[in-house]
């Protein structure tokens, strides 16, 4: 039907398109390396805010007040609202939500490595929401303009409510930072397994990294993965230090020269391992994840009926009419 | 699976009385009203909205993307329907 010769000034459009910097919109002709790459991205995406309510579903019923578990409720809430609105932008490229759930259900489709960390105190709950949250959006914001639209629109809503759970997640680390010695120590001990973590959620080094080239021509991503890894450190480290909490780094150090913090090496082992599916959580998570989803079923059969049956009541009058 | 039975539908939020519907995103549901209560819950959770509308998703004419379809063409060369295609004298201000 298209004929080579189309497809070649289709692609110079879409290439010309993208350097103009115009949004490239569902009905629009895009390379189907494109289509791809954006439907692996919105769907990890995806998947990581619907996972990433399990490790904070933990502490809800464990919250210290009623007012930090009214807060991690409307913060969970958040994250599934982000999932949804993920879903919905990565259906626009004609995939559908059930397909969509089954790759991640049957582990096919990936979803960030942090979630597969386990949630051990209180102090994870801060932790999570200054750095794991803080290291998002630091990924996101330039998301925002990123070449397809409705991922972008998606990504200014998540943006938006994203702030909020970075600044409620400091002030649980501040209350415990400011509390008893064993609350300083639980922060501590929090920051201590969190903080690798949280800087691996950048993704591998540049160059290791398969995809940064050409999502970066695409306009896709507007930042290597180092160079956000990079922005992330300069600007946490210096909110540690008000906490009176150590980084565990000791190759940590500000360097006048460049600008920014040189710090350590990554243990890339342990990036893969939880990468592959060996982290400590990963079997946990996407079991909670399918136990969830088929508990659902008979609510999904049920809300179905139901609509099915007051769709044969309001046709019923008119047709005897 | 049912969630396939489910309809998308398009989510329209008016933030304010006085400005119009605007598009914010979609989702699934099984009826009219689900949809309506789910577009609260996942559009308006911090008071984005006065007022909503849920359209299936399937009752949308769209037109074709305009790489492929010169639908808009007609209105390229008419450039006289733009006041700035008027030069005036410099002695008339305002007009």
């Amino acid at each position: 039907m298209t004929e080579p010769s189309d497809i070649q000034q289709l692609e110079a459009r879409f290439e010309s398109r993208i350097d103009a910097d115009d949004r490239i919109e569902p009905q629009d002709w895009m390379p189907e390396a494109y289509r791809k790459t954006m439907i692996r991205q919105i769907a990890q995406h995806a998947h990581s805010e619907i996972i990433g309510m399990q490790p904070e579903g933990n502490w809800i019923t464990r919250a210290p007040t009623l007012e930090r578990k009214a807060v991690l409720m409307a913060k969970v809430q958040d994250e599934a609202g982000h999932g949804l609105y993920l879903y919905s932008a990565a259906e626009t490229l004609g995939i559908s939500r059930e397909e969509l759930l089954d790759g991640l259900h049957s582990g096919r489709m990936k979803y960030s490595s942090i979630f597969n960390y386990p949630t051990l105190s209180w102090a994870d709950m801060g932790a999570i929401g200054w750095l794991v949250d803080g290291a998002a959006i630091m990924n996101q914001v330039p998301l925002c303009r990123t070449s397809y639209g409705p991922y972008a629109r998606a990504m200014v809503r998540v943006c938006k409510e994203e702030s909020f759970h970075q600044r409620q997640g400091y002030s649980i680390m501040l209350a415990l930072a400011r509390g008893s010695a064993a609350q300083r120590e639980m922060a501590q001990d929090a920051l201590d397994r969190w903080w690798w973590p949280s800087l691996m959620m950048f993704g591998p080094a540049d160059a290791d990294s398969p995809h940064t080239a050409q999502s970066m021509h695409w306009k896709i991503k507007r930042h290597s993965n180092d160079e956000l890894r990079q922005k992330f450190v300069d600007a946490t480290v210096p909110q540690a230090e008000l906490l009176g909490l150590r980084v565990p780094d000791p190759e940590l150090r500000w360097n006048e020269e460049r600008g920014h913090y040189d710090f350590g090496e990554i243990d890339w082992d342990e990036f893969w391992r939880v990468v592959k599916g060996d982290g400590p959580c990963n079997r946990q998570r996407l079991a909670n994840r399918v136990r969830a989803h088929e508990q659902g079923e008979w609510v999904r059969e049920a809300a179905a009926a139901y609509a099915e049956k007051q769709r044969q009541r309001q046709q019923k009058p008119r047709d005897a009419a | 699976m049912t969630d396939s039975n489910w309809p998308l539908y398009e989510v329209f939020v008016r933030s304010r009385n006085g400005l119009s519907h605007k598009h914010v995103g979609s989702l699934h549901a099984a009826d009219d009203e689900m949809a309506l209560e789910a577009a609260r819950d996942l559009y308006t959770r911090r008071s984005e909205g006065v007022s909503l509308w849920v359209v299936p998703s399937a009752a949308i004419t769209a037109s074709q993307s305009a790489d492929r379809d010169p639908f808009f063409e007609p209105a390229q060369d008419k450039i006289y329907r733009h006041p700035t295609f008027y030069e005036l004298p410099d002695e008339v201000k305002h007009m």
